[in-house]
């Protein structure tokens, strides 16, 4: 469990490290994220520990972003003024993304439909 | 309030140790409330939390800063999560490869769709730029999307909250959509739903199925990065033609 999180704060660190260190427009955790897949693909396998520790921190997420959530009371004056393009926007952009993406994808893959037969199922 | 309580209310408030402990008490009773109402969407944790904290302060004049002290420490994990979605996604490696393609091409249009449709919408009913641009990364998971929003000139604070309202937007209407689109594949519909709605929407695929969550994990770790990568090259000249 320790050690698991300090591969992920060492991994998360690296990552801002670089964009640090290049400039780059991405947020740290993004490229750490982006690193440890290439550690697991290039190890072949996931640690259990790290697999584990992963699971409890991920089961939760949720919680995490409940601080950020109370923030709404930061932007009430902006809410009230704005809140008519705020709302459609959000409410339209949402589900008109998961339509677009749910209809690319059934598309393609309905397309070789052959292969996703012969696919093993994990 | 009695003043002894309201002296006691005072000190414990300055110390971190009350945001911190009303955070995980908060959300452990909207987690309990969100399954005596048998996980309906509508009944979503982050919001009942969120609903329950922003109560409790307006009523006690708890400044946000003075929460927020406390809070920063559940907030902080977010940054080794967004690393631990490595994980999950690495479960999924070998779907992925075989489903490279079009995984890639929903991810592509889903992506693009959700900072674009945002942006242009907002703007064609006068929204500020500052409120556009803090928009734009609202389907990415929020780490990533307080990043975003700074690099790209918008509020990452607003951010925080356009991303958390979305997330709870697909969370609450995502199955009567897929309904109505006549969408049955676990992996299409978990898929989706993590390109659109990120962390709240993937807890909320997990209730459909193991498949559709991991998925939807899968869609939110890609989504986060590629929408790092080219919004802060696409946003600008959008925005200069909208000006």
């Amino acid at each position: 469990m320790l050690n698991a999180m300090t591969l992920l704060l060492l991994f998360q660190l690296a990552g801002e490290a670089i964009v640090l260190f290049f400039g780059l427009p991405v947020p740290g955790p993004a490229i750490g994220m982006a690193l440890l897949f290439a550690s697991l693909a290039w190890r072949g396998s996931v640690p259990v520990a790290l697999r584990e520790t992963a699971q409890n921190l991920l089961q939760h997420l949720s919680l995490l972003f409940v601080p950020a959530g109370v923030g709404v009371m930061l932007h009430f004056q902006r809410m009230a003024d704005e809140w008519l393009p705020i709302i459609v926007a959000l409410i339209a952009s949402t589900f008109i993304t998961i339509a677009v993406t749910a209809g690319v994808l059934r598309a393609l893959t309905r397309h070789d439909q052959t292969h996703a037969d012969t696919e093993p199922q994990p | 309030m009695n003043p002894r309580i309201s002296e006691i209310w005072v000190y414990l408030a300055a110390s971190p140790l009350l945001g911190l402990t009303l955070t995980l008490l908060a959300y452990q009773g909207a987690l309990l409330v969100s399954k005596r109402c048998h996980g309906h969407p509508l009944a979503n944790p982050v919001l009942i939390a969120v609903t329950a904290l922003v109560a409790l302060l307006w009523l006690t004049g708890t400044p946000y800063r003075t929460y927020f002290d406390g809070a920063q420490f559940v907030h902080f994990l977010l940054g080794p999560a967004t690393v631990a979605l490595a994980i999950p996604l690495y479960a999924q490696f070998k779907r992925l490869v075989l489903m490279a393609a079009p995984l890639l091409a929903a991810l592509l249009a889903g992506s693009l769709t959700a900072a674009f449709s945002a942006v242009l919408i907002g703007h064609l009913l006068g929204a500020s730029d500052a409120t556009l641009l803090s928009l734009a990364p609202k389907s990415v998971t929020t780490p990533i999307a307080m990043g975003i929003a700074e690099r790209i000139g918008g509020l990452p604070s607003l951010t925080a909250v356009l991303v958390i309202l979305t997330g709870i937007l697909g969370a609450v209407g995502a199955r009567s959509l897929y309904r109505l689109l006549k969408i049955d594949d676990h992996a299409v519909r978990g898929f989706a739903i993590g390109v659109a709605s990120h962390g709240i929407g993937t807890a909320q695929a997990f209730q459909i199925s193991e498949q559709a969550g991991a998925f939807a994990a899968l869609a939110m770790g890609l989504n986060g990065l590629v929408t790092a990568l080219l919004l802060p090259w696409l946003l600008p000249p959008l925005m200069r033609w909208l000006s």
